[in-house]
């Protein structure tokens, strides 16, 4: 390809026939060129301004068709835990917490176990692993949620129900935190949503850790082994404090993912509008609710409290996403910096 | 003394050891869900894959029948979203690789196309309900199309950036001081040089569409029969999937898991064609 790339370019310059070119290109063909190399600037330029428009759109929008009931609602919109179409009395308490529990939960289970797969594919594994071991768990990002929803609802779910049992007796009997773990053993609910979220999310998080990884310098770490570190000690004293920011980030990208996540959860959270300390009763999230509830919504109100949770989901993410990128971008920069 | 330093060398030894078998532990606790999630679709997906899921339509509960519309639907709607997204994706990565390169509003919407790349989809889904479905006045399959379009763009624009800003500079100036003005040097010259890498791009970003449901439940919703006009509502596999999955009947549920199979084999296939693609690019 680059060949016959490069005997295109030759014959065109062969077939430029000396100075005497001015000649041929007169001045208004010359303006008409100059006039689409303007045009061509311009249109590809206004459409990238559309991506900063398409953000500020969506904003707007949800804001918008959210405003009348923020408005009728006011502040104790966001700490009301009522949801009652009936009546129309609406809070948003609900699918917040567990949009909210349910990714921390995802988080709590997802980093360390990303923190593992980004290990093993940058330091341990043989270079003939690392490619297929890091495609494999990519395959897995790229799984339509859904299939993740039904996958979690016929299959894990059973399985998870079978095991709460267990959970309430053991774990439930714990002071403290044992209000978490007591409840019916039905697979539905918070934890489950929360499990098949860090299944979600690993892919991702692991993806960028072991990107970051592998930017550290293999000085830095040479140096470390010269001193008689062991790989654990590396990863742990050189790598980890290298990537640290760029870590944060990438964990921080997942859980803009988990908080987002709609089939998934909607599948196995259960879809309950009532606020349970315990992890395995069923609960919602701003997500499911919206997959749920939107196509019943006929009045106005109703409809307006989905727009209203919309809302309040992109502005969650928004500050989550723009934080990661803030992270990974800091790395970037002094990579650049260290590159140079 | 030395047994002091034999025990702290013993127990470094033995944290590195545990540590990194944790490491390998969970490197195969990944891969398990993996297998796990594509053995239960293809188990479920087979035995219920027959000629009539592509020659029937969605049938009532009780009685057979196949997916041909929602296949269908999901096809043209794709179609439509790749025609819009992909113009607009491609000229606005152009923008950022070839004219603004390094400026600051360059920066910024790369910055900002990044967060629409992870925003959530039903946010966007719920965003084209509020301008394009409500003031139509009906749900359509062009506003689920419109919906799809608008996630594939910020991928498609990505990759454009990233391809063209690996196409050497050198070439770009061989074109310009051949006298080819600027627009023509990107189109014959740029383009060439990165078609695979802005094709791999189209890929992906219809394989993150295909399987995606969130966004067309409050936009393209869903027809029980068969349709091509996207002025009304049209079938869908993603939504067909998550009606008949979360019926009571059985046979819906055979359907949504033969529909989840082919689904997952879709974007996997496409996942595959992408990575030949880069992997084709990257010797050199």
């Amino acid at each position: 390809m680059d060949d016959t790339r490069d005997a295109e370019l030759g014959m065109r310059e062969a077939a430029v026939p000396s100075p005497v070119v001015p000649s041929r290109i007169g001045p208004a063909r010359l303006r008409r060129l100059h006039a689409m190399d303007r045009g061509f600037r311009w249109l590809t330029g206004g459409l990238a301004f559309l991506v900063l428009l398409l953000l500020v759109g969506v904003a707007l929008s949800l804001f918008l068709r959210g405003w009348e009931a923020f408005h009728h609602f006011g502040f104790a919109f966001f700490w009301s835990e009522a949801w009652d179409p009936v009546t129309e009395n609406f809070g948003a308490l609900v699918p917040i917490y567990g949009t909210l529990v349910s990714s921390l939960i995802a988080m709590l289970i997802a980093v360390p176990i990303s923190f593992g797969i980004a290990l093993f594919i940058s330091e341990l594994a043989p270079e003939w692993l690392r490619q297929p071991v890091g495609s494999a768990i990519e395959l897995l990002a790229g799984i339509p949620s859904i299939i993740f929803g039904m996958w979690g609802l016929f299959v894990f779910a059973p399985v998870l129900g079978s095991a709460e049992p267990w959970l309430n007796d053991h774990l439930g009997a714990l002071r403290g935190i044992g209000a978490l773990f007591r409840g019916p053993p039905m697979g539905i609910g918070m934890l489950t949503a929360g499990i098949i979220l860090a299944v979600m999310v690993i892919p991702f998080i692991s993806a960028i850790m072991r990107d970051v990884f592998l930017v550290v310098p293999a000085m830095l770490k040479e140096s470390a082994y010269g001193l008689g570190a062991t790989t654990w000690e590396v990863a742990r004293h050189v790598v980890l404090p290298y990537t640290r920011t760029a870590v944060v980030g990438g964990v921080f990208l997942g859980l803009g993912r988990a908080l987002g996540e709609t089939m998934a959860v909607t599948f196995v959270i259960g879809n309950a509008h009532d606020l349970h300390i315990s992890l395995l009763d069923a609960g919602n999230s701003i997500a499911a609710a919206l997959a749920n509830e939107f196509a019943e919504a006929f009045s106005p109100m109703y409809k307006s409290a989905l727009m209203a949770l919309g809302f309040i989901l992109f502005i969650i993410t928004f500050v989550v996403l723009v934080l990661a990128k803030l992270m990974l971008w800091r790395l970037g920069q002094g990579q650049g910096k260290a590159g140079l | 003394m030395s047994t002091a330093m034999n025990v702290r060398y013993l127990r470094r030894r033995f944290w590195n050891i545990f540590n990194l078998g944790m490491a390998v532990a969970m490197t195969l606790f990944g891969l398990f869900w993996l297998v796990w999630i594509l053995w239960t679709t293809l188990s479920y997906g087979a035995t219920a894959l027959n000629l009539e899921l592509f020659t029937g339509d969605t049938p009532a509960p009780g009685s057979i029948g196949g997916l041909r519309n929602a296949f269908v639907g999901s096809l043209l709607m794709i179609g439509v979203a790749v025609l819009i997204g992909t113009p607009v994706g491609i000229l606005a990565g152009t923008y950022l690789a070839e004219f603004a390169q390094g400026s600051r509003l360059a920066g910024v919407t790369r910055f900002f196309n990044d967060i629409l790349l992870s925003a959530p989809s039903i946010v966007i889904g719920l965003f084209i309900y509020a301008v394009v479905v409500v003031p139509i006045g009906n749900f359509s399959g062009f506003a689920g199309a419109l919906s799809l379009a608008i996630l594939l763009l910020p991928v498609v624009l990505r990759t454009t950036d990233e391809m063209l800003g690996m196409v050497p500079g050198t070439m770009r100036e061989a074109a310009l001081a051949l006298g080819a003005p600027h627009w023509k040097m990107i189109v014959q010259v740029s383009y060439r040089a990165a078609r695979s890498g802005i094709l791999t791009g189209v890929l992906l970003a219809v394989a993150r569409i295909s399987g995606e449901t969130a966004p067309l439940l409050f936009t393209a919703l869903n027809n029980q029969f068969f349709s091509m006009n996207l002025d009304k509502p049209i079938a869908n596999v993603p939504v067909v999937i998550f009606q008949f999955a979360m019926s009571p009947y059985p046979e819906w549920q055979h359907l949504a898991w033969a529909g989840a199979l082919i689904a997952a084999m879709a974007v996997l296939v496409l996942g595959l064609v992408s990575r030949f693609l880069i992997k084709d690019r990257s010797p050199r």
